[in-house]
């Protein structure tokens, strides 16, 4: 059906319109609106629904939603408990955050490929890229705020000297310290980078296989859609768990003096 | 695909998650979370030492049913010595009583063994009077003879 609609351009058209993002601006100063949007609509819906659960909060017997916000934020307490032995009124929350934010970027891209668009045509948008995560821009904007805490705590807790020091002198000691330098700076940076391009990875790669099955006749798509779309749900969980997890332990790492 | 201004956007919206996250999310309900843990925890303890307070009251009503049982048997006891006291006593005083009537009822058939010789004293005084009378006709003096009489009467006792 999709693929009818977008005859015209071909295969390649369809998945290169697909790929493409709602964008606004020129250059460096450029926008991608839709990822703005629903990754700010789907924070929304994150804080709004435990904000609700938060406002109702009773040590009493608890709600269905309160009972369902606790189960979370137990899981991410143990998680964050497990790998981090400091004491931080940050990182849980921050943890949380991450999961459930990431989980909601995620979730978008088990929504059938072409609903969003479609809708968006309707209205007069011509490109819509539904799912934040298949942009390097949100993933980055995530790794690097992490990036930015893992520095900062580093200098906070070793403080500028002691960073400097494990920077220079380890892991070979201070005859070596070039490479030391090199190892570390290669560490650290290798951490965002990860971060954002395992998240991205998986996520582009799953819609871009949505889209190439959108573009099979009708009667095959529900046989390798539903299997790959029940493989993501695990996916995505897993994507917005990994990343939640390793936040953790490199923040733990940071607050670590040696 | 393209790095652009996008990211700083997202770090802006990332950062006020994190910071709405830390400030009002968090803390209340991580919170309830650490009260309902410690209520649990609470009831529980208090639970295990209701257990224990059942076991020694349990210990204790054994201890109290026994030493019931223990005065009720010696009240039992008591109460049939004292029934027994009292059925003897009873048989006492019947006995007095009976020997009081048995006594008082001789008296009387004493008394009145000696009215009625009183009686037949009399009758036969007068009887012999009057046969002597008839004997003698009139010519003993009643007021004379007085004294012969009360001695022949006397005699009869």
């Amino acid at each position: 059906m999709a693929s009818e609609v977008h005859a015209a351009e071909g295969a390649t058209g369809y998945i290169i319109h697909h790929l493409t993002p709602l964008h606004f601006g020129e250059g460096f100063w450029t926008l991608h609106l839709d990822t703005l949007f629903f990754s700010a609509v789907l924070g929304g819906l994150f804080v709004w629904f435990f904000k609700t659960a938060a406002e109702k909060a009773t040590s009493e017997v608890p709600g269905l939603v309160q009972n369902f916000a606790e189960l979370l934020i137990e899981f991410v307490d143990n998680q964050v408990k497990d790998s981090f032995h400091g004491h931080s009124k940050l990182i849980a929350p921050l943890a949380l955050t991450i999961f459930c934010w990431v989980f909601l970027w995620n979730f978008m891209d088990l929504f059938p490929v072409d609903i969003f668009p479609l809708i968006g045509s309707l209205i007069g948008i011509e490109y819509l890229r539904v799912v934040p995560s298949t942009d390097l821009n949100a993933t980055f904007a995530m790794s690097i705020s992490v990036f930015c805490l893992i520095i900062f705590y580093s200098i906070k807790i070793k403080g500028p000297w002691g960073f400097a020091k494990e920077l220079m002198f380890q892991p070979f000691g201070p005859w070596l310290l070039p490479f030391n330098l090199l190892l570390k700076l290669v560490e650290e940076i290798a951490k965002p980078i990860s971060l954002a391009l395992r998240l991205f990875g998986n996520l582009y790669a799953g819609e871009l296989i949505f889209i190439l099955i959108a573009l099979l006749p009708w009667y095959i798509q529900p046989v390798l859609s539903f299997p790959w779309a029940i493989f993501h749900i695990l996916i995505i969980t897993l994507q917005a768990f990994i990343f939640m997890v390793l936040t953790v332990v490199y923040l733990s790492m940071a607050h670590e003096d040696h | 695909m393209s790095i652009n201004a996008t990211l700083i956007g997202q770090m802006i919206t990332f950062a006020l998650l994190v910071w709405f996250t830390m400030k009002y999310i968090w803390p209340p309900l991580f919170d309830s979370l650490e009260e309902r843990k410690k209520k649990i925890a609470d009831g529980l303890a208090a639970a295990e030492k209701g257990q224990e307070q059942i076991i020694l009251a349990e210990k204790k009503a054994i201890g109290v049913i026994k030493e019931a049982k223990e005065q009720s048997s010696e009240i039992v006891t008591l109460a049939q010595k004292r029934a027994n006291e009292i059925v003897e006593e009873s048989k006492d005083t019947a006995k007095k009583e009976g020997d009081r009537l048995i006594l008082a009822a001789k008296a009387q058939i004493e008394q009145e063994i000696q009215q009625a010789k009183e009686g037949l004293r009399q009758q036969v005084a007068e009887l012999a009077l009057s046969a002597a009378e008839q004997i003698l006709g009139a010519e003993i003096d009643k007021a004379k003879h007085q004294d012969i009489i009360s001695k022949v009467s006397n005699q009869l006792g």
